[in-house]
């Protein structure tokens, strides 16, 4: 079976129903959202299924994005499935205020450590994760720093001496 | 006084239980020299044996994520050099392609040859490390000083082309900077004569030599579904027997066009790796000498190309900025930022010289990216370290290390 995003949308609804949302083929990537309480029914069922069979996870980042209200931070899975060479893309979307979100280290061992990555830098709570704690950067910091709240320097601020730098 | 004997009792804090367990903790970097960069392996070893171990990465981490998330296109082709830094120019066109692919650029089939020819000879480059330094590292340092010559021939190409030769900026959106110069195909030419005798003397020294055997054979192995789980991409996933190449699933740059065959490896261990490298590099040279033909295949007019024509996306070169008043108007909207790019999101992935290097961009309009992602091949598969090398020599575990091919600057982003 040719793995088109009409086939793939309608084996979804056929399984989750209305839960699968946000449906779109952006650069020709199917793309689609579920609630975060079943992404990992939603990961097994595509990793199970014979059809389907997406079994390996290229990437798992994360989005914040501070003016939606209730459903800030974004987690993004990429997944491939090698033998027919299809990739999708699967979001859910988490409250910034409770950002518990079940790990899928049982299913892929790579998650492992792009968990931690996103714990460390958008504190995604991975609800299950066998060792989550910070990985880039050091253990004692007590902020999230991808988040938008938290700006690069503005590179125009004209208030500090840069003279020792060769820039005053 | 007494106070002074009490002293070491508060300094010397030794972990509970730590007297009376029998394996010893050893600290393998991050400053080790057998680590190739910083990284940390905290080892858990009993006698030569290592019962488990820690990966500590991160200690060059320089947020190139949240730098890009306030740079334009143009400048944060500079990031990307830093990460896998054994062959920035693949990174360097992966970033260009994700770009095009936003931007809906289409290249000039030159564009891509030239792009096939630069990206191959960096992969070249980057196998030649890896391979060499197993070497090293098993003991035999004459293969690394001798290839280091030619290492350095294709870093004179990269020169002759942009200037630089390890972090290398290469390219723009749309193609080169300039075209390659008549230096630039000579050291080709040069490169394309000698190489294959020197790649083909120094797999010589190594592969029967008995010693190098029996330290690489059934070292660091893991099976294609533990390395699928893992997320192993790249040579490492083709030794373990998995014939997976982006070249040939999702083809960019018109990789299409071109024949070349897939190496692929069967247990996984040291010595599979570092054999899939060494053909790796017979095949780049194949579609080295292909792009070359099709690339001198072109005449007149067509011959002079070395961008798309994209005003809007393209940086002009500095000497008609200088001299002509579009360049001048392009330049200055694009270095202004009065350009913005199309909202939305892709994710575009290349083959890297240790596996599949992936751009996810999700722009919402405006000059830089609301998000970019990498995804950095080694920091995914160096969480197997501690699988595989469970119950194997701390040597062998060395080998295991740089058989993986792991950048530090790859892996901390």
């Amino acid at each position: 079976m040719d793995l088109s995003p009409e086939y793939l949308q309608s084996r979804l609804t056929e399984k989750f129903g209305d839960a699968v949302t946000a449906v779109d083929t952006p650069y020709g990537m199917f793309t689609f959202e579920v609630p975060k309480e079943i992404n990992l029914k939603v990961l097994q069922f595509l990793y199970d299924d014979p059809e389907l069979q997406f079994r390996f996870l290229t990437d798992l980042c994360a989005v914040h994005y501070p003016e939606k209200k209730g459903r800030e931070l974004a987690l993004v899975y990429h997944l491939h499935n090698m033998r027919k060479n299809v990739r999708i893309r699967m979001k859910i979307y988490t409250d910034i205020n409770q950002p518990d979100v079940y790990t899928a280290t049982a299913l892929f061992s790579s998650a492992n450590w792009q968990e931690r990555e996103t714990y460390d830098f958008y504190g995604i709570n991975f609800v299950g994760h066998p060792n989550l704690k910070r990985i880039l950067n050091v253990e004692e910091m007590d902020y999230f720093p991808l988040r938008k709240e938290y700006p690069l320097e503005d590179q125009t601020r004209i208030d500090k001496d840069d003279e020792m730098f060769g820039r005053g | 006084m007494s106070e002074i004997i009490h002293q070491p009792e508060h300094h010397v804090k030794l972990p509970e239980g730590s007297i009376e367990k029998q394996t010893t903790t050893l600290n393998l970097g991050p400053t080790h020299p057998a680590t190739h960069g910083v990284f940390q392996n905290i080892l858990e070893v009993d006698g030569e044996r290592i019962v488990s171990a820690d990966q500590t990465v991160g200690y060059i981490h320089r947020a190139f994520e949240k730098i890009a998330e306030r740079r334009p296109l143009y400048q944060i082709t500079p990031l990307t050099d830093r990460l896998n830094y054994c062959s920035s120019p693949i990174n360097n066109m992966g970033w260009h392609m994700t770009c095009e692919k936003l931007l809906g650029v289409q290249t000039p089939k030159r564009v891509d040859y030239l792009r096939i020819i630069i990206m191959e000879l960096a992969r070249i480059s980057d196998h030649l490390i890896c391979n060499s330094i197993v070497g090293v590292d098993s003991g035999a340092f004459s293969g690394f000083l001798y290839v280091m010559q030619y290492r350095e021939l294709i870093y004179e190409i990269y020169e002759e082309i942009c200037g630089s030769r390890l972090t290398t900026n290469i390219g723009r959106i749309g193609g080169f900077e300039r075209n390659f110069t008549p230096t630039a195909f000579q050291k080709l030419d040069r490169f394309l004569a000698e190489y294959p005798g020197v790649l083909k003397e120094f797999i010589g020294l190594f592969e029967r030599n008995r010693i190098f055997m029996e330290r690489t054979i059934g070292g660091g192995a893991i099976s294609a579904d533990r390395a699928l789980n893992y997320g192993f991409t790249g040579p490492n996933l083709r030794a373990a027997g998995v014939d997976y190449d982006v070249r040939v699933t999702s083809p960019y740059s018109s990789y299409d066009d071109f024949q070349f065959d897939i190496p692929v490896g069967s247990t996984g261990d040291n010595y599979d790796r570092w054999q899939v490298r060494n053909e790796e590099m017979w095949q780049s040279l194949r579609i080295i000498r292909q792009a070359y033909e099709k690339v001198k295949a072109f005449t007149g007019a067509e011959a002079e190309i070395y961008h798309a024509d994209v005003p809007e996306y393209y940086l002009p070169p500095k000497k008609d900025v200088y001299t002509k008043m579009e360049a001048l108007i392009w330049h200055f909207k694009i270095v202004m930022g009065e350009i913005d790019m199309p909202a939305g999101e892709v994710y575009h992935s290349v083959e890297g010289g240790n596996g599949e290097l992936g751009f996810y961009l999700i722009s919402d309009g405006g000059r830089s990216p609301y998000r970019l992602h990498f995804r950095r091949p080694c920091f995914i598969y160096y969480q197997a370290y501690g699988e595989i090398t469970k119950g194997s020599m701390i040597s062998d575990a060395v080998i295991t290390m740089s058989s993986l091919n792991l950048i530090a600057g790859e892996m901390d982003a």
